[in-house]
């Protein structure tokens, strides 16, 4: 896919100069879909018709010479959680698969600013509840260095769709590492924001206290291109932050002469892939060789964060998803015998067990005599997990590791093994719950298949994450493989 | 053995308020009562995928208004929580309430109950959102869902367990509908449901400290009806007492109709409503600055106006209480007394005519036109002479239907008083001539002859002559 291999500068130059039209990359983009998705399975919509119509309308901006936004005419797949207005809205689940919604998420009205085109939506874990795809409920995404293996997740299609060069980027969310760690499996670029810099209004609520919508891209540089245009406080969203969005771009400088990296042990201690951590050290060694110093630190209650987020996440969402109840949109069985009848048989139908046993654990939790020994006291490991983080980053500009302990797993090897499931997040979990940035890189191949590295930055620096990771990039030639398709 | 004397009553109340915010608590749909179904809705208060709650500060304002009015702590740092529960009328299938930081707590107003005042606790007040509302049609068979009033702000403010009597209690309802009136945060409508009842009932013999077991009373429609369930539930646990039985916690339904409390079991289960802080929703810090912003907007309220009536203005106890139970009673009362000195005389008028024409037609002081001005007029006319008693009754009646100043009245109808003693004496002169008879009999000392001739002098004037002149006139003739 030459045209999405370009850098967004040359791309743009391409358009500008009529060498190519946005019509000619909805056309490659839809056409990269019709060789590659018999096997990638990242999408469970496409918009075909509109994206033209919206390609047609962008071109004509460029022959009349009118302003052009920062995402102009760049192919774009979301995931099904975001919500597109009149354009099916599913979250992988059957419980949505008939919901058609009657607004925009905030996000989409940026995209729509910035006049990227929307090519369809994409797959992921019902619900994002999940971290290889495999709990969606229209397909199984596979990940395209490799079709026995999965894409990760919950974000498994926005990663898998990049990847494999079927659009320019992509939007997930990520609630425990749900951008990140498909990132990490597929050889793609995932940034979470810090909570509250992007909007969540009109992303489906999985965990509103930890949810975050963020770029999934080819490179850094996209990212920080992506993030621009989407970032920003929104007064339809009470927990989005209002302060000032700096000019990402100051990121790209390649310099991260001084810059202070700890590297806690906790994220390559037991459980990590030797071929995962040698690839993280090489990384390492590249940061030295540019003149970054780094330090092994502790995050000594990084061992409960796992515990702790399952407990919080499985809460709020048990609330969250207590609105699918047949009443007024989505799916309702038939013939119920009566009100509690309807609502059980519409749920039962309409969740997948991922989902059934999401609800169940935070309804659990939150029971009048188990919220003091659950909820509450993860709320209380969450305050300490945070402190970790506060304390590393008094002496450090960021935090490196790798985003996940293995490279991506094989096809239907974990699904009826949650807990082995769940410890995949473990170096993801914690940034969730501290509210920080973070951002997965390529690092290399481990047997054929990508690795991640992930930096953790300070809240509201993204600027920090994006320049080490952009300097790493430029070092090396990791983010430049693709895979065999 | 009755159990009046036997038990003691023990009643709390909590009261739902809507409070009249331009729009909704959490998104911009109007609050307006009235609109067609679901015509007052947005994706947020449909409880649409992916949306999210943003606070109406308004509501957080008029919250705190009526907590101050209610002599409520007002908290620096509030919150809210979630309140799960599927039914049809909560499209999240939670309700966004406050569980344990409420805007207000340990509050107090003072009630009077037979000449005693009495003073009678607020544990709490808090902010919530409303549900909507269901139809329920085809004999039950479907139920139709109006989702308007989902989302318009509520306070809920729950009493403490120091009501004795159902007549406390309507009483305790009575002064917090007049507060929340004078503070204009709500309409406070029962019939509309802006104000909703539900009441905690429990007896014990007397001397008990500890509490007996307490049933629960809803669907209570007018205040009367708040007294009326009380009485027949004081009536009814008194009799399973009595009778050796013990009360089954529960929650019942006050049937008006019928007159009787009827058990809503297998309705209400033991809820479990996971009550935990709303993560789409940032802590509400209320410092110094905001609370005296909001303390600053409390009007005088009816305590403080009736004993300014009684101590200012020499008004009996009982009229000031009535006057300042309504606000725009108290407001039309005061207005009066722009146009007249006479607050005895205002007084009178309102408790006597006008709050008897509203009583005998069901209507409220704002359902009628007459003014304060016209009414203090009206007094100022009386005091001159330039209209009798008689005729400022007529004037009375007139000013409720058409909102008319006296004096247009009085000249549109011709009802000026006749006090000049030429025209009163030439109408003397005729009736004594053409009644010798009355004359005769009047001079054979039958005294009560006089009145037959006034009543023809005012006959003959149209009531319009000077009653005190006619007779004087009168008598100064027949002693000729």
């Amino acid at each position: 896919m030459a045209a999405f291999d370009m850098r967004l500068q040359d791309l743009h130059n391409q358009l500008h100069s009529k060498e190519i039209t946005v019509t000619d990359l909805v056309d490659a983009s839809y056409r990269r879909i019709a060789e590659t998705e018999p096997a990638v399975k990242a999408f469970i919509t496409l918009d075909e018709e509109n994206a033209r119509a919206a390609a047609a309308q962008l071109d004509k901006v460029l022959h009349e010479g009118g302003e052009r936004g920062l995402l102009f005419g760049l192919p774009a797949g979301i995931k099904d959680n975001i919500v597109t207005d009149k354009l099916t809205t599913t979250c992988a689940s059957q419980f949505l698969s008939n919901y058609d919604p009657i607004y925009d998420a905030t996000v989409m009205k940026k995209l729509k600013a910035a006049q990227s085109v929307t090519i369809g939506k994409l797959n992921m874990d019902e619900f994002a509840m999940g971290g290889s795809t495999e709990n969606s409920s229209y397909a199984v995404t596979t990940n395209p260095w490799n079709k026995e293996r999965v894409p990760g997740g919950s974000s498994g299609g926005s990663a898998a769709a990049v990847a494999a060069g079927q659009v320019y980027f992509s939007l997930g969310s990520d609630t425990g590492g749900s951008i990140r760690q498909p990132a990490a499996y597929c050889g793609v670029v995932g940034l979470k924001p810090t909570y509250g810099l992007v909007s969540r209004f009109g992303l489906v609520a999985f965990a509103s206290s930890l949810d975050q919508i963020g770029p999934v891209t080819k490179n850094v540089e996209d990212s920080v291109y992506v993030l621009q245009a989407i970032a920003g406080h929104d007064p339809q969203d009470s927990t989005s932050a209002n302060v000032a969005i700096p000019d990402y771009t100051a990121a790209l400088t390649g310099d991260v002469k001084g810059l202070r990296i700890g590297v806690p042990k906790e994220y390559l201690g037991e459980g990590i892939d030797p071929k995962v951590k040698e690839a993280v050290m090489d990384a390492l060694r590249v940061y030295e060789s540019m003149g970054a110093v780094w330090e092994e630190v502790s995050m000594p209650h990084t061992e409960y964060a796992v515990a702790c987020y399952y407990l919080l996440a499985s809460s709020e969402a048990s609330s969250n998803l207590a609105r699918f109840d047949g009443v007024r949109y989505g799916i309702r069985a038939e013939n119920p015998d009566n009100l509690i009848d309807m609502y059980r048989k519409s749920r039962s139908e309409g969740f997948g067990p991922e989902v059934k046993r999401r609800i169940m654990l935070g309804t659990y939790a939150l029971s009048s005599g188990y919220y003091d020994a659950y909820y509450l006291k993860a709320q209380k490991v969450r305050t300490l997990i945070k402190q970790d983080f506060d304390q590393v980053f008094e002496k450090f500009d960021v935090i490196i590791g790798p985003t996940a302990p293995t490279t991506a797993f094989k096809l239907g090897t974990q699904v009826e093994d949650p807990l082995t499931m769940y410890l995949n997040d473990i170096c993801t979990i914690p940034v969730n719950l501290a509210g920080v940035p973070a951002i997965s890189v390529p690092c290399g191949l481990a047997d054929g298949l990508p690795v991640g590295l992930q930096i953790i930055g300070k809240a509201f620096d993204e600027t920090t994450v994006l320049r080490a990771a952009y300097a790493y990039e430029q070092q090396t030639e990791h983010h430049k493989l693709r895979p065999q398709l | 053995m009755t159990e009046a004397t036997k038990y003691e009553t023990v009643i709390g109340l909590e009261v739902h308020v809507e409070l009249h915010t331009n729009s909704k608590i959490f998104c911009g749909c109007s609050t307006a009562f009235g609109a067609p179904p679901n015509t007052h809705t947005c994706p947020v208060c449909l409880g649409h995928p992916g949306v999210l709650p943003v606070l109406n500060r308004q509501a957080v304002d008029y919250a705190m208004k009526a907590a101050m009015a209610l002599n409520c702590e007002i908290a620096t740092e509030s919150k809210f929580d979630r309140k799960n529960y599927f039914y049809p009328d909560s499209p999240k299938a939670y309700q966004i309430s406050q569980y344990d930081k409420p805007i207000g707590e340990k509050g107090w107003i003072d009630i009077e109950v037979n000449g005693e005042t009495k003073r009678i606790g607020i544990t709490r007040l808090h902010l919530e959102e409303d549900a909507g509302k269901l139809t329920h049609v085809d004999g039950g068979y479907a139920s139709l869902v109006d989702l308007n009033r989902v989302g318009t702000p509520l306070v809920e403010i729950v009493s403490e367990p120091d009501i004795r009597t159902p007549e406390e209690a309507k009483a305790y309802l009575e002064k917090l509908k007049a507060i929340m009136q004078y503070c204009e945060v709500s309409d406070v409508k029962m019939e509309e449901g802006s104000l909703r009842c539900d009441a905690n009932i429990s007896l014990r013999p007397y001397g008990q400290e500890k509490f007996g077991t307490r049933t629960e009373l809803k669907n209570m429609n007018s205040f009367r009806g708040v007294q009326r369930g009380l009485e027949y539930e004081q009536w009814r646990q008194a009799d399973v007492l009595d009778s050796g039985g013990t009360v089954v916690q529960e929650t019942l339904r006050w049937d008006d109709a019928k007159g009787v409390t009827i058990s809503m079991r297998g309705k209400e289960e033991a809820h479990d409503y996971r009550y935990f802080p709303d993560p789409d929703l940032v802590k509400v810090f209320i410092d110094d600055e905001w609370k005296s912003r909001v303390r600053a907007t409390i009007p005088e309220l009816p305590d403080a106006r009736k004993a300014r009536y009684t101590s200012e203005l020499g008004l009996p106890s009982y009229d000031a209480g009535v006057i300042t139970s309504s606000k725009k009673l108290a407001d039309f009362f005061e207005e009066s007394l722009n146009y007249t000195k006479d607050a005895k005389a205002v007084s009178n008028w309102i408790m006597g005519d006008l709050l008897g024409y509203l009583n005998a037609n069901n209507l409220e002081i704002e359902d009628v036109k007459i003014t304060g001005q016209g009414l203090g007029e009206m007094i100022g006319l009386l005091e001159k002479g330039t209209i009798s008693s008689k005729i400022a009754k007529t004037v009375f009646k007139a000013m409720l239907e058409s909102g008319k100043l006296p004096q247009q009245i009085v000249e549109e109808q011709g009802l000026v008083q006749i006090s000049d003693e030429g025209a009163i004496k030439a109408v003397v002169d005729q009736i004594v001539t053409n009644n010798p008879q009355s004359v005769e009999d009047y001079k054979a000392g039958k005294e009560k002859a006089i009145g037959f001739l006034v009543g023809q002098v005012m006959k003959e004037t149209k009531g319009k002559a000077n009653p005190a002149l006619v007779n004087k006139l009168l008598v100064e003739r027949l002693n000729q």
